[in-house]
């Protein structure tokens, strides 16, 4: 293993290698050991605690659980990509009535905690005379303003990531501004910053879990109403466990399809990039 | 204007805990994120291991979800009681050390090839390369995305709400028992966010222009 910050390592090199390899194996191992010991003396291995998780009803309302999560995701991530396009363009606009108040969107949606954002929604609101605000409602509309935002700064990041060539070759052909953009720039854009938006969409997927704290019924609602069952021997961590995983694997599936898209966008010749991986810090 | 003078310890309390749930987190997460970030690009290939699985692992769980295993789960394992306020910090620094780890790593990345080619040319073996070569440069490449990180952070703190920390996430359950209209409540911690929020882009933006890399 050679690399630029280090030699093909020597002898000497290979043996201390090999040691702080062996350290480091053995200090993870006794992390873990102590995790797993802890939980097992205290009993969340026990058969009672599981047993929960074995039962048809619970299988399907943790299916029902999951398709709350996927629907709050699915709406979010098609709201915002479509509020992300319509703001880049207005504040990409040479109109300055239609540029400040998009910018101003932008920045104001962006610094706003996401959960507070939930909660005027689901709380603030109501008193106003605002009905039909659910919790589902409340988590697509506060997950759609805030990733629409992020999601318009990678739009234009991506419009301004292009040799400035491209507009002008199309001005010269004679299109409009609007040609200009819906023909040339959005679609290499859009092309570049795929990787980007995918992993802004992992972002939503994450978020929708913020639904627990404003009562929307998905997995980790379900984890903690199971997870406080009584006469189960109240299983919260093997609830977490289980909940987790499903979490987990949903997010790096989504996460595995962006970096396959990268891998083969990398791949691919003949898209103008100014700024190759221009770094858009998204949504933490 | 009411809602906020009348209730000033209730916004001061609940902003002051915010602010030590981002103090410690950012230090815990630079530290450990440091050190995840070093494993990553490490020789030794079970700490790069490591390093990765952690990273990934981390990166695609929500923060609530591990901030539910640390308010839920902790408690049952038998362990010393350290309080919610000690486990949300350590949810929040284990969440953002993978971003602070990610950040370095890139940043490291962008240090040209010919730096580290002649700190080695000049016999300077990995842990000086990457003291005195690499890291003082990439230090300043990461500075504008670490901060964004740190931002997140600040804003991440509020999920810390849900799970019995009393911070500015909980304001507006404290204060609508107070009979205080929950909507104004909540637009006065949104606007306070969004001037700490504006106060840390600007000193990203100073750090920016003062730190520039010359090339």
């Amino acid at each position: 293993m050679s690399s630029v910050l280090y030699d093909t390592p020597g002898p000497r090199a290979i043996r201390r290698n090999r040691t702080l390899g062996v350290v480091t194996v053995l200090v993870v191992a006794a992390v873990l050991a102590f995790v797993v010991y802890r939980l097992f003396e205290t009993g969340q291995f026990e058969a009672k605690k599981w047993e929960l998780f074995t039962l048809p009803l619970v299988h399907q309302n943790m299916f029902n659980a999951l398709l709350n999560t996927l629907q709050a995701f699915a709406y979010a991530a098609v709201l915002s990509l479509i509020l992300g396009l319509v703001l880049s363009l207005g504040r990409m606009s040479v109109h300055k009535w239609v540029k400040y108040p998009a910018t101003a969107f932008i920045e104001l949606f962006r610094a706003v905690p996401l959960l507070i954002l939930m909660f005027i929604l689901y709380y603030g609101l109501p008193p106003l005379g605002v009905e039909g605000i659910t919790p589902f409602i409340a988590v697509v509309t506060g997950l759609t303003l805030y990733n629409g935002s992020v999601l318009a700064e990678v739009f234009r990041a991506g419009v301004e990531g292009l040799p400035i060539g491209q507009a002008e070759s199309g001005y010269a052909i004679g299109l409009r501004k609007s040609q200009v953009m819906r023909i040339i720039l959005l679609p290499q854009a859009v092309r570049n910053m795929l990787p980007v938006i995918i992993s802004q969409l992992v972002v939503v997927l994450k978020d929708t879990a913020l639904g627990f704290l404003i009562t929307y019924q998905e997995l980790l609602f379900l984890a903690k109403f199971y997870g406080s069952q009584g006469q189960y021997g109240s299983p919260i961590i093997p609830s977490a466990i289980v909940f987790g995983t499903i979490y987990i694997l949903l997010c790096l599936a989504l996460a595995g399809v962006a970096k396959l898209v990268e891998l083969r966008l990398r791949s691919k010749v003949g898209v103008a990039t100014k700024a190759a991986g221009q770094e858009i810090d998204a949504g933490v | 204007m009411d809602t906020l003078f009348n209730n000033l310890d209730i916004f001061v309390d609940g902003f002051r805990m915010t602010f030590v749930l981002f103090f410690f987190a950012a230090i815990f997460a630079l530290i450990l994120g440091t050190i995840v970030g070093a494993m990553r690009v490490s020789p030794v290939t079970p700490m790069r291991a490591v390093g990765t699985v952690y990273v990934n692992l981390v990166r695609n769980t929500p923060l609530t979800l591990l901030m539910f295993f640390f308010a839920f789960g902790y408690p049952k394992l038998g362990l010393p009681d350290v309080g919610y306020t000690t486990l949300a910090i350590i949810a929040l620094s284990l969440y953002t050390a993978t971003y602070v780890a990610e950040t370095l790593r890139s940043g490291i990345n962008t240090v040209p090839v010919g730096q580290a080619e002649a700190a080695r040319a000049i016999g300077l073996p990995f842990g000086q390369t990457m003291s005195l070569v690499i890291l003082p440069q990439a230090f300043r490449a990461t500075v504008p995305p670490m901060m964004s990180v740190f931002i997140a952070l600040l804003k991440n703190t509020t999920i810390a709400a849900g799970f019995s920390v009393a911070e500015a996430g909980t304001i507006r359950q404290v204060l609508s028992e107070r009979g205080e209209p929950q909507l104004t409540v909540l637009l006065w911690v949104a606007l306070i966010f969004i001037l700490a929020v504006g106060v840390l882009s600007l000193l990203q933006r100073y750090l920016e222009n003062k730190w520039r890399v010359a090339r």
